[in-house]
């Protein structure tokens, strides 16, 4: 089995006394390794699928298996448990906490572990080291450009070692050239350290550094043709 | 594992104003309370350590004050010579039996008051009441219309001063010395000699009162049962320090009564304060509070966070109340006692329990206030959270 394997998933929102389905019946197959772009227009549902991978949604019925876990049913804080281990969020606003330092808002993941501080240091310096921050660990988030923001919210991302990254738009909020050195970055964490990468993105741009490209319309899937990178 | 202490420090040095605002409006509640409990406390304090365990009083049986006892002279004469009272160096019985009556004085915000007259013996009070001194003059001296006044009363009565003459029952009494006793009730007093109070109250052959040291205080329970029992004497007997603590349950709970019920109100609108701050404050980290549940921090953690969080909010408010009410220490007031019908000078005593009530009390409103927004942010769904601008 791969990292991700959905079957018949289908989640409907209520609102009021109206039901809204908004994927119906979705099956995938993620492999480990891959480096899959959704895209679909507005309200067909990418972000939807990527909580439900993600084990921050629940889904009406189906089944969600993440590295190798049913995460359809979990709740609470089995299922907190296993996103702080199985999980790396990527948010389109960074989702920084303002009133932490850098390497404070990359350290978060690690004290849900039993790591010592010196060892979080370690993992924290090493994360901010990948992405290239090291020298700006005592800034708030405030103090970093929105390009500098993203990449310690990848470095908090990857800090514990999570097989599966999942990016929710992690260019839509930056200048081009800020855009192109996040997707370079994502694009080496796939292939440099084998991280296991699911991005929603509406620019095509971005998805053509994936290596597969995912259609959604309307909750279902349209079809996953082989993008430029894959065939690169 | 718990969200991190600096990440709620840091957010309430953020919202520094709101932060203020609320522990500004916990910080006056806990100084009214402080307030209140040291009044009490202060009033408590006056009149319980009027009395001495180690003397006796006897009243008229059903009297509950001096005010309204009275016991006829050959009473006392036989009471007087009891055994278990206590004899002095010169082998003098150390009793006094004294009249106690009130006159309207102006305080010095001119408002009319009730005073307290004692008429007792210059030459044996002292000696009996060790926690009385002269602090200024000199005694009283028999039939010279001469008189010492407490030192709190000298401060709030107008013209009561060492040399000052006042007049009363249409005679001048002529301030002879001023008696300290470290803020208890006598110091709200005006002493004259026993006889001389008598004429010129028309209590001639009465007394309010009689009071002893006696040899053991253990016999005073054997004593009391054999004067109270024979209906010669019709008289009722407690220790001095009793019949004082006695004096002070009325008033000092109705201090605590209507102290803790104006507390009480303004700790509501506090909480409600603490409340409202809190909610902002949820309401404006929902995507934060939202992104931390994302990365794996359990909802109790978020619970736990903001509570922690309010609790914060709610020390400090406690600790700038505690310390906005500290001047206020010491500093003297007064009010009638309602069993003397006469005024009673006290000092406001704020002690460490006291402060340490103000304080957890403080803590108290900020977990009440801040549960309801902690309980908010723990259960709003992370894909909404994350939704928010």
């Amino acid at each position: 089995m791969g990292a991700v394997h959905i079957r018949n998933l289908r989640k409907v929102y209520r609102r009021e006394a109206q039901q809204v389905p908004v994927l119906d019946g979705l099956s995938i197959d993620i492999a480990e390794g891959d480096f899959v772009a959704l895209m679909g227009p507005s309200g067909s549902g990418k972000t939807t699928l990527l909580n439900l991978i993600g084990g921050i949604d629940q889904p009406t019925s189906g089944e969600v298996v993440v590295s190798g876990t049913d995460i359809g049913r979990m709740k609470g804080g089995k299922l907190a448990k296993w996103r702080s281990r199985n999980i790396g969020f990527i948010f389109q606003l960074y989702n920084l906490i303002p009133v932490l330092t850098a390497f404070e808002n990359v350290e978060l993941p690690l004290l849900l572990t039993k790591l010592s501080k010196k060892e979080r240091r370690e993992h924290v310096m090493a994360s901010l080291g990948v992405v290239g921050l090291t020298d700006r660990i005592d800034h708030y988030p405030r103090q970093l450009s929105g390009g500098q923001e993203q990449r310690v919210a990848i470095a908090r991302a990857i800090v514990s070692d999570p097989a599966l990254l999942l990016a929710d738009e992690p260019t839509g909020d930056l200048d081009a050239k800020s855009a192109q050195e996040i997707l370079t970055l994502l694009q080496r964490l796939n292939k440099e350290f084998k991280k296991t990468i699911v991005m929603v993105t509406h620019d095509p741009h971005a998805a053509e550094r994936a290596s597969r490209l995912v259609h959604l319309d309307k909750g279902v899937l349209e079809a996953t043709p082989a993008t430029a990178a894959a065939a690169r | 594992m718990a969200i991190p202490f600096s990440y709620n420090l840091r957010n309430l040095v953020v919202r520094r104003t709101s932060t203020m605002a609320a522990a500004l409006g916990i910080g006056l509640v806990v100084a009214v309370f402080v307030l209140v409990l040291a009044l009490a406390k202060g009033f408590a304090f006056a009149v319980q350590s009027t009395g001495l365990e180690t003397n006796a009083i006897v009243l008229r049986k059903g009297s509950n004050a001096e005010i309204t006892s009275g016991i006829e002279r050959e009473i006392a004469e036989s009471i007087a010579v009891r055994p278990e009272i206590a004899k002095d160096e010169s082998g003098a019985a150390m009793v006094v039996a004294e009249v106690v009556t009130l006159v309207v004085l102006p305080r010095n915000d001119g408002a009319d008051v009730n005073v307290t007259v004692r008429g007792t013996a210059g030459d044996r009070v002292l000696g009996i009441r060790t926690n009385v001194r002269l602090a200024a003059g000199r005694m009283f001296k028999p039939g010279l219309r001469e008189i010492v006044v407490g030192r709190s009363i000298s401060d709030r009565i107008r013209n009561l001063g060492l040399g000052d003459a006042v007049v009363f029952s249409r005679q001048d009494w002529k301030i002879v010395g001023i008696i300290e006793s470290g803020g208890t009730g006598f110091e709200s007093e005006i002493w004259g000699d026993a006889a001389g109070v008598q004429d010129a109250f028309r209590r001639t052959g009465v007394f309010s009162s009689m009071t002893f040291r006696l040899t053991d205080p253990t016999r005073l329970a054997a004593l009391r049962t054999e004067l109270e029992s024979d209906p010669k004497y019709q008289v009722t007997l407690k220790t001095e320090a009793q019949y004082y603590a006695d004096q002070a349950g009325s008033l000092s709970a109705l201090i605590g009564i209507l102290g803790t019920l104006i507390t009480v109100i303004m700790a509501v609108g506090a909480v409600f304060g603490a409340m409202n701050t809190m909610y902002a404050a949820v309401g404006a980290r929902a995507r934060e509070v939202a992104t931390l549940r994302a990365l794996g921090f359990r909802r109790r953690a978020v619970l736990g966070s903001f509570l922690l969080e309010s609790t914060v909010l709610s020390a400090i408010g406690g600790a700038f109340g505690c310390l906005l009410s500290l001047p206020i220490d010491g500093i003297t007031t007064g009010t009638m006692n309602w069993d003397t019908f006469s005024e009673l000078s006290f000092a406001f005593r704020i002690t460490p329990q006291i402060l340490g009530t103000g304080f957890v009390f403080a803590i108290a409103m900020g977990v009440v206030g801040g549960f309801l927004p902690a309980v908010r942010a723990a259960r709003v769904p992370i894909t909404q959270g994350l939704r928010q601008i």
